[in-house]
């Protein structure tokens, strides 16, 4: 039964004194005056500037004549990457590596988010697992190769089994950690609201720990995709172009051209993803108001 | 509902509670002890307090007397040592039929100031049309109309802690717990919270138990002041607020019955300190 309330407009001198208290009070809005292009100019300008420093630097590397026979210039090595760009083989590389991230790291998230789940709700197995989980996150998962070979043999289900191995422990832990540091208030505040159960998850917990699961997506994606680049160097599987084969061929053949642009492209790689995550971290703090709008 | 932890009770027969009147709350003997052994700290002793339906009691006393702990016994958040709570509302949706307020406005950060009210109705089962012109209609009870869009960050303080006030009145309960609500706010933003509260409760006369140390604000505000003393947390003495709404804080008979409780205060602390 809904109650009436009187409605605050009949009593305008109070509204009014209102809304000049709350003038006076309510935050200021953030720098909204600045343009796109200069905020995408503004934080572009010192990464292309950090670019041109290490070009130089390798330029003046390469004119040192180090050795030259062997260590190419940069002028060289991204004439190289611009040559296998337009051949097949390198795009076919890229899609057969990010298919495995992408399977690899789904498989991560998967995995972690239910044994974050699991081990945050229920008692004893945090105690059991809480510390095991903390431990596996320290193992350099290179470690697991000769386990996973010997159990999965020279295939794509191997280095999947590693990624999953080395990223889906940060995964759980930022869940268990967003869980743990949701705030005392705040569930005070739904307990006192009826939220229960699973609409207490579905409702609070899950959204109050947001930040810390991001925050562990993204160090698991840093995990996987190093997982991943050992895997595709020690698991060489035949007719399956990856960026892995590719790279380790160059070795075969002293081809260091090729081998540095292989691997600038995994670097722009890890970049671009791992930008993609800062980017959902940036929006949720924004939204949470911890940073300013700048 | 009731709440019987108290093998006291058990031993006295006490007839069941559960004939308490719909937005009544009743403490019998209560008391709660934090911690065992020597550690163990009595936060109440022996609290008996009945509270009318439609009453607005305010719950006054030093630091550590109680007082946030016999609000959290009222709302269910903790269970009493001994002695019994009820409340004559019947839990819904599991709750019990009572909002709380907390010093701080507890919102939502990841939602905006109507998401924060759509959710205390959503948590009772009410349905999407509903929620959405329920949370307009309760921000703009609370003045706060055109800031819906909101999120808590982009509110002053003020602002926020009618958000949470609005968000109190969307569970519609028939007990609101305010556990010094308007604390941490300048003496002007709470100036103008009082007289909202006013303005509330003139159309639908909810019952209030409102913790405060600020004597003046409990006689602005209360229909009766009860006064508690420190550790443990006892009920010491009581005073009915005679006087006619709507009321100034800053008026005469405020001030002077304000000035009589804190000298009933002073009198209590005092003896703490021998």
């Amino acid at each position: 039964m809904p109650a009436d309330y009187p409605e605050a407009k009949t009593v305008p001198v109070y509204a009014e004194k209102l809304a000049w208290l709350e003038a006076q009070e309510a935050p200021e809005p953030g720098q909204r005056g600045r343009t796109l292009a200069r905020r995408a100019w503004a934080s572009l300008w010192p990464k292309a500037l950090a670019v041109i420093i290490v070009l130089a630097i390798w330029q003046l590397i390469h004119i040192s004549g180090w050795k030259k026979d062997i260590f190419p210039g940069p002028g060289g090595t991204l004439g190289n990457l611009g040559d296998q760009l337009k051949t097949g083989l390198l795009w076919h590389a890229i899609a057969t590596t990010a298919e495995r991230a992408v399977i690899g790291f789904g498989l991560a998230v998967l995995t972690g988010a239910v044994t974050g789940a699991l081990v945050s709700r229920i008692g004893p197995l945090r105690a059991a697992f809480g510390s095991l989980i903390t431990g596996l996150q320290t193992m350099p998962s290179i470690a697991w190769f000769p386990f996973a070979i010997i159990l999965f043999g020279i295939s794509t289900t191997a280095i999947l089994f590693v990624i999953v191995l080395g990223a889906a422990p940060s995964i759980a832990n930022g869940l268990i950690a967003g869980v743990d540091y949701t705030p005392p208030i705040l569930l005070r505040a739904g307990a006192t609201m009826g939220l229960r159960r699973l609409s207490l998850y579905r409702h609070l917990i899950l959204p109050a720990s947001l930040p810390a699961m991001v925050a562990g997506l993204r160090q698991g994606w840093a995990f996987a995709w190093r997982s991943l680049m050992a895997g595709e160097l020690l698991v060489i599987i035949a007719n399956q172009p990856s960026l892995g084969v590719l790279l380790s061929t160059d070795q075969d053949q002293a081809d260091m051209q090729s081998a540095t642009a292989i691997i600038i492209v995994i670097l722009l790689i890890g970049i671009f993803v791992h930008t993609l995550f800062s980017m959902a971290d940036n929006a949720i703090r924004r939204r949470w108001g911890l940073v300013g709008s700048s | 509902m009731v709440r019987q932890v108290s093998s006291v009770a058990v031993t006295e027969r006490r007839a069941p509670a559960t004939a308490v009147a719909t937005g009544a709350v009743r403490l019998t003997g209560v008391s709660k002890v934090f911690g065992r052994g020597s550690s163990a700290v009595q936060a109440l002793d022996q609290v008996s307090l009945e509270v009318a339906p439609g009453e607005f009691t305010c719950l006054i006393g030093a630091s550590g007397c109680g007082k946030s702990t016999l609000l959290a016994l009222v709302a269910g958040l903790e269970q009493p040592t001994s002695g019994e709570v009820s409340t004559g509302e019947e839990g819904r949706g599991g709750g019990r039929g009572v909002a709380v307020m907390f010093q701080e406005p507890a919102l939502f950060p990841w939602l905006t100031a109507a998401g924060n009210v759509e959710m205390a109705l959503r948590a009772r089962g009410a349905g999407r049309a509903e929620r959405r012109q329920r949370a307009a209609e309760l921000l703009r009870t609370v003045n706060l109309g055109d800031f819906g869009g909101k999120r808590p960050h982009e509110l002053s303080g003020g602002m926020r802690q009618r958000v949470a006030l609005a968000r109190a009145l969307a569970q519609d309960a028939g007990i609101l717990l305010m556990d010094e609500p308007f604390g941490a706010l300048d003496a002007m933003t709470r100036d103008l919270l009082h007289d909202e509260i006013d303005r509330i409760r003139a159309g639908r006369a909810f019952t209030v138990l409102f913790v405060t140390h600020n004597v003046q604000e409990a006689v602005r505000l209360g229909d009766r002041v009860v006064v508690m003393s420190s550790r443990p947390g006892r009920v010491i003495d009581e005073f009915a607020v005679d006087i006619e709404r709507p009321r100034r804080i800053d008026s005469a008979p405020v001030a002077e019955l304000a000035a009589q409780i804190t000298d009933r205060l002073r009198e209590e602390m005092s003896r703490d300190a021998r």
